[in-house]
């Protein structure tokens, strides 16, 4: 569909990516190449190491051999927070929140690698350092009204029921300002309601922050649903990309994902 | 019978409910008066009526250590501290909330700082009145403000930050030895460096000096303990900041220039009072200021996920760092406020025993809190104070308290609280 000679330049570009765990190759020679404001799937069976490929490129594992480019600029070797800075934000499988930590706390925190005071202004509270928090804390606020958990600000985010953890968790990864945002199975545990709602989210994500975003997910109707395109990943191999349509009639995908499923 | 005991639940929820609406119109203020008062009375007449009550003199520590000591005593030192403390405190605090109340609400609208400044003089009128009294009571009050700056900044490390660290003597140590060093070598004759370089006189001027290149020196040292702490956690880090305590310790003792095991003494007399409550009103200050700060969060973060930090841009190597370095620094201005109260340092006064008295000050008082470390270390320090004629059963009374305080309230007395000055010093209602 798109012209071959105008093609833009992509937002993160990720080539021959390969991961070895001791003896066993989690990952081999993945490629990916996302557009400023795409929204991608990935999808897969259990163990086929669509975790791994997210742990690979947000610099929690590095990579065997391959290259990782955000925005044309290398994030191979650098740790965890340095690509988050960068713009690459994410959520986890398991939500992954601190657990002594109220929602407000959680929102304001992910302002970190934005501060503008040091450990001097922190220390004495300096002017700098006061206007600062204001700053963060009313960012902060306005990311919870987005996501619409403002009226649990205090609360402890253990004290919340699943759904608003979701959404919390969002927010917080969405007040690192990210240019890309990786999302681990949003929808994981979520009753049928929760899931329309979190669609929605993700569509109000992508329309208003204008952001990448990349999706892991179990539910193929939701990838259906949101996603561009699609990747299919078994054995740390991608099998088959293209357009859900693509994806829903290729019979490589039916046999080594769907058929399954329709057995079950 | 269900409902007799509901009535008398109910009899005695209003009665507190009483007790509390009697007590909370006196803002912070009103407290200070009715305790700056009660020491004035002490300090008039608190001979004569000890006196009167059959009392050997003015009991020290409210009469604690001397019921202990002769139980037949304990109605007339209880009679003796209601009338001196318990009752001027209330009534002069009841009696004076209005105008207290208007004068706090007059001060929040002038900057937070000339109010927190204005108490913290209150304070300190309140503590120099009532350590007038015995060089012991003065003591005492010096110890417990110094236990309350090293259990503060171990619980950046071991509560906001959730790494277990048994170093904190260590880092002490080094901050007393450095200190100790930087003032005999400087302003005083000794007989193990020979005569100062600078004149005496300038000595005190030149104190904070001191102290602060012994929280340099503390601090340094815990970039040893942090740099490991990048790797491990839980069980591991806690043995090997605890292997770091005993270097520290007989490194000092095989360094015979400092005294070698029998100890650096000869320290100038440089911990007065209004240093020691100076110093220990800056570190809550400036430790209630990082802990509240987002970048202080971050340490919350690191603490209860690692990777969900990461991944959220907290820079968690450079967190650890500072709250290691940070909490160092303070327990090394501790150990020099030490050094020069009690003028002689052995090595082995920095050793397992001190480790358990301060993290029982700290898991008492509460972890990931400020008010709590105050209050954890000024009870510990203050039960095993008055719990000395108990000699060894000491050691058996406070860990069955400790012990008490895990089964009922498992974080410590008051966990998760910091310091809101504007509230604290703000008008009530």
């Amino acid at each position: 569909m798109s012209g071959l000679g105008e093609k833009q330049m992509p937002l993160l570009q990720v080539d021959d990516m390969t991961h070895y765990f001791g003896g066993l190759r989690a990952v081999s020679d993945y490629r990916l190449s996302i557009g400023p404001g795409e929204i991608r799937g990935l999808i897969g069976p259990n163990g086929a190491g669509k975790t791994t490929i997210f742990n690979l490129i947000t610099g929690i594992h590095t990579p065997t051999r391959g290259s990782i480019r955000l925005e044309n600029r290398n994030l191979v070797g650098l740790r965890p927070h340095q690509i988050a800075a960068r713009g690459l934000g994410r959520t986890f499988q398991n939500m992954l929140l601190w657990r002594h930590m109220t929602v407000l706390e959680h929102v304001k925190l992910a302002h970190y690698a934005q501060l503008q005071y040091g450990l001097a202004g922190a220390f004495f509270g300096s002017p700098q350092c006061r206007a600062e928090e204001e700053r963060v804390e009313e960012n902060s606020h306005r990311l919870l009204e987005t996501f619409d958990v403002a009226r649990h600000a205090h609360q402890m985010v253990t004290q919340l029921p699943y759904g608003v953890q979701r959404r919390v968790e969002m927010a917080r990864a969405m007040a690192t300002r990210p240019k890309i945002l990786f999302l681990d199975e949003p929808t994981a545990g979520m009753t049928p309601e929760e899931l329309v709602q979190m669609i929605a989210i993700i569509r109000k994500i992508h329309h208003e922050f204008k952001v990448a975003i990349l999706l892991i997910e179990h539910r193929l109707k939701f990838v259906m649903d949101l996603c561009q395109r699609i990747q299919t990943l078994v054995f740390g191999e991608v099998i088959a990309e293209g357009t859900p349509a693509e994806i829903k009639n290729n019979p490589q995908v039916i046999e080594a994902y769907l058929g399954k499923e329709e057995v079950a | 019978m269900g409902e007799s005991d509901y009535k008398q639940s109910s009899e005695k929820g209003r009665l507190t409910r009483q007790v509390r609406a009697f007590f909370s119109p006196i803002p912070a203020l009103g407290w200070l008066l009715g305790i700056v008062c009660a020491v004035l009375i002490e300090y008039q007449w608190g001979d004569a009526l000890a006196v009167a009550l059959y009392l050997p003199k003015v009991p020290p520590l409210f009469g604690a250590t001397l019921v202990l000591k002769k139980p037949l005593l304990f109605p007339w030192a209880l009679l003796f501290v209601s009338l001196v403390y318990l009752l001027p405190i209330c009534l002069i605090g009841r009696l004076t909330a209005g105008p207290a109340n208007r004068m706090a609400a007059a001060l929040g609208r002038m900057p937070t700082s000339v109010s927190v400044i204005l108490h913290l003089l209150l304070l300190y009128v309140a503590l120099h009145i009532w350590t007038e009294a015995s060089d012991y009571r003065l003591q005492v009050a010096k110890l417990i403000m110094i236990a309350v700056m090293l259990t503060l900044s171990l619980n950046v490390i071991n509560g906001y930050m959730g790494e277990f660290s048994c170093s904190h003597p260590g880092f002490m140590a080094l901050g007393a030895y450095v200190a100790s060093v930087f003032s005999l070598v400087l302003f005083k004759e000794d007989r193990l460096f020979g005569l100062p370089l600078l004149p005496e006189a300038w000595g005190p001027y030149c104190f904070p000096l001191a102290l602060f290149a012994g929280g340099v020196a503390a601090a340094l040292g815990a970039l040893i303990v942090a740099i490991p702490s990048f790797r491990t956690r839980g069980d591991y880090l806690a043995i090997i900041s605890l292997a770091f305590m005993f270097i520290v310790k007989s490194a000092i003792e095989n360094i015979n220039v400092i005294g070698g095991p029998r100890g650096l003494g000869g320290q100038p007399h440089w911990s007065t009072l209004p240093a020691v409550f100076g110093g220990m009103a800056l570190c809550i200050w400036i430790i209630n200021n990082f802990v509240r700060s987002t970048l202080g969060k971050a340490l919350n973060a690191v603490r209860d996920n690692e990777i969900a930090a990461e991944a959220m841009t907290v820079n968690t190597r450079r967190t650890k760092m500072v709250a290691f370095m940070f909490g160092a620094f303070w327990a090394g201005v501790a150990g020099g406020f030490y050094a020069h109260e009690v003028r002689h340092v052995t090595p082995g006064g920095f050793g397992i025993q001190m480790l358990a008295e301060v993290l029982a000050m700290v898991y008492f008082g509460g972890l990931n809190s400020v008010v709590g470390s105050i209050v954890g270390a000024v009870s510990i320090s203050f039960l095993s104070e008055i719990l000395k004629p108990l000699l060894l059963y000491k050691w058996i009374v406070i860990p069955l308290i400790l012990i008490l305080v895990m089964i009922f309230r498992p974080t410590g007395l008051i966990a998760f609280r910091d310091f809101d000055l504007r509230r604290i010093v703000g008008p009530r209602r």
